[in-house]
């Protein structure tokens, strides 16, 4: 049974000795210059400033919570929509379901005004 | 490929369904109207009694229903109606002190509902990944609410400890789950287990203790069982103190529940490798509960650990492993129910306004200036150390009766020493209201009909169960013979 991964391996194998191929061929045989402004952390072409832990809005936790919830339903919708044919009504009944009660979740949300930034 | 869709029933899960839905009901009602909606503790109350009457109908029922993942019998159904009776008792403590702090928010009912639900999933559940679906339901709801007064520190104090510590047990227990699920061979379901494991056993042997194991440590966390308790004082002090009775009783009564379902129907044949694991428990749990008890000034620390000690009981029952030990367990789970939350009931009154009066000393003199509910106070400390007539020693006596049955003499000694350390403390409340003077004028008690009927109405129905245990057994001896012990 385990023979049956070891297509995988081999994957993981080839993978992983190409990318340290290119990784040491590069290193081997690329010309290295170095000088200050080119050593420094990229931040979209500015200058770094002050530490990249800084506080922020607790605004921005609300709205990551409501990405989670509705990036979850779409993972959820995909393999339905992949068995739609076979489940038939009574899957469109179900996922009607799920929808509703994520609507019910957005129209709290909404009432509660967590969706007004100001 | 063709999909079969399994037939179910929903009247199965029908208490489910009903507080679910009640609670999101309350929620979006919440969220659209102007004011605060002030019958939210009524529909919850309805909806609650609409999900009592479901369960009743489920009482005589034998068997599984959703492919198997639900348990729809007799033991299901009274452990519903035990959470459903201290979900309710709860609600009646509520508003009132709720809004002392200006927080009689819906989300507390519909959080309290949910966690409800959960509790109900996780005793139902026929599946391990039922039971932990309904531990996190219950677990997620419980830690927002005892950190519901967001403006206090100690609440939030509160709700940070039992989250970490609730996190990282789930995870165990979870681990555990998934070491099973190995080691059987890949099944969860409960029944199937008990099967699978007698097979595997010759080689898995040491995969399924380790499993057992940290199952064992998952349910203890919420059962508080020694030396898993650490997060019980602190929580039950700090969280609201409507909540702190909701997380005595519903809480340890579910999980004790769903750990006996899994402990006789899927590892029958480790009994003798998880007796002796839950004989330690017990006996620790037990002793520390009590003696740790004995040194607590602030009441609802005291209770905390008289709530670690009564899960040492429990334990005792779970140990004994016979009929009557099933039987036992339920009884105390209502005894206990009963007799925890009318003595949260009489704090909330002593405490007078946002729980300012929790030493034991502002209990001096109350006998006198409040003979009833001083009188209320003295049956639930009475109860809980065991004393006939109440309901406290009728689920000792079952307890302990199926311990010798199945031979424990000596846990059963030791419990019993234990009952009497715990006399100590419980009649020192009695002592202080009845033979003390006031220390000081703590101001009046301000009677609320709903609290004031609760501690009325639990202090008599546990002197009543306490003489007439008789139905409850009946039903409760029904109901565990789905139990091959």
């Amino acid at each position: 049974m385990l023979l049956s991964y070891l297509p995988i391996l081999i994957y993981m194998v080839i993978a992983a000795g190409l990318v340290g191929l290119i990784v040491l061929l590069s290193e081997l045989l690329g010309k290295k210059k170095h000088f200050p402004s080119k050593d420094m952390p990229y931040e979209c072409g500015m200058d770094p400033i002050g530490d990249a832990r800084s506080r922020y809005h607790v605004r921005f936790y609300v709205i990551a919570m409501f990405f989670i919830v509705f990036d979850v339903e779409a993972i959820f919708l995909y393999p339905w929509g992949v068995v739609f044919k076979q489940l038939g009504w009574f899957g469109f009944v179900e996922m009607a379901i799920f929808i509703f009660v994520l609507v019910v979740g957005l129209v709290y949300v909404w009432g509660k005004g967590a969706l007004e930034w100001e | 490929m063709s999909l079969t869709i399994p037939t179910f029933s929903l009247a199965s899960i029908g208490p489910w369904l009903t507080l679910s839905v009640a609670a999101i009901a309350i929620l979006v009602w919440d969220a659209l109207s102007k004011e605060r909606p002030a019958a939210v503790p009524a529909v919850s109350l309805a909806a609650l009694v609409i999900a009592a009457v479901q369960s009743l109908t489920l009482l005589g029922k034998k068997g599984t229903d959703f492919a198997g993942m639900v348990y729809v019998d007799g033991f299901t159904a009274l452990a519903y109606l035990i959470l459903i009776l201290g979900a309710a008792l709860t609600i009646f403590l509520s508003w009132r002190y709720l809004e002392e702090y200006g927080k009689n928010l819906s989300e507390y009912y519909a959080l309290l509902l949910f966690a409800t639900t959960g509790m109900m999933i996780m005793v139902a559940g026929a599946h391990l990944i039922m039971i932990f679906l309904g531990l996190e339901v219950m677990s997620i709801a419980v830690y927002v609410l005892a950190g519901f007064l967001r403006e206090d520190l100690k609440s939030n104090e509160a709700a940070m400890k039992y989250l970490v510590l609730g996190a990282f047990s789930s995870a165990i227990l979870l681990f555990g789950m998934a070491l099973i699920y190995g080691a059987a061979g890949g099944t969860l379901y409960l029944n199937e287990l008990a099967k699978k494991l007698a097979v595997t056993k010759a080689v898995t042997q040491p995969l399924i203790l380790l499993g057992l194991g940290l199952i064992v440590v998952g349910f203890g966390f919420k059962v508080a069982a020694v030396p898993f308790h650490m997060w019980t004082p602190d929580v039950y002090e700090g969280a609201p103190t409507s909540v702190t009775a909701y997380m005595a009783v519903a809480v340890k009564a579910a999980a004790v529940a769903t750990f006996l379902r899994v402990l006789y129907v899927s590892f029958p044949g480790f009994a003798a490798d998880w007796t002796w694991l839950l004989w330690g428990l017990a006996v620790a749990t037990m002793t520390l509960g009590n003696v740790v008890a004995i040194a607590q000034t602030n009441i609802k620390r005291m209770l905390a650990y008289s709530s670690i000690a009564h899960a040492g009981y429990l334990l005792v029952g779970l140990v004994a492993a016979n009929q009557l030990a099933a039987v036992g367990i339920l009884y105390y789970l209502l005894a206990y129910t009963l007799m925890n939350i009318g003595a949260f009931a009489a704090i909330l009154l002593v405490s007078r306004q946002q729980d300012r009066y929790l030493n034991i000393y502002d209990y001096c003199g109350l006998g006198r200036q409040h003979p009833g509910l001083a009188a209320a106070m003295s049956v639930f400390m009475f109860a809980l150390a065991g004393m006939p007539p109440t309901a406290g020693f009728v689920g000792k006596l079952y307890i302990f009766a199926a311990a010798v049955q199945a031979g424990y003499i000596w846990l059963v000694i030791l419990a019993v020493m234990n009952s009497l350390v715990s006399v100590y403390y419980y009649l020192r409340i009695t002592v202080l209201m009845y033979m003390r003077p006031a220390e000081a004028d703590l101001g009046p008690v301000s009677f609320t009909p709903a609290v004031t009927a609760t501690l009325a109405a639990t202090a008599l129905a546990v002197v009543l169960v306490g003489i007439f245990p008789g139905w409850f057994y009946d039903l409760a001896a029904a109901s565990v013979k789905i139990f091959s012990l």
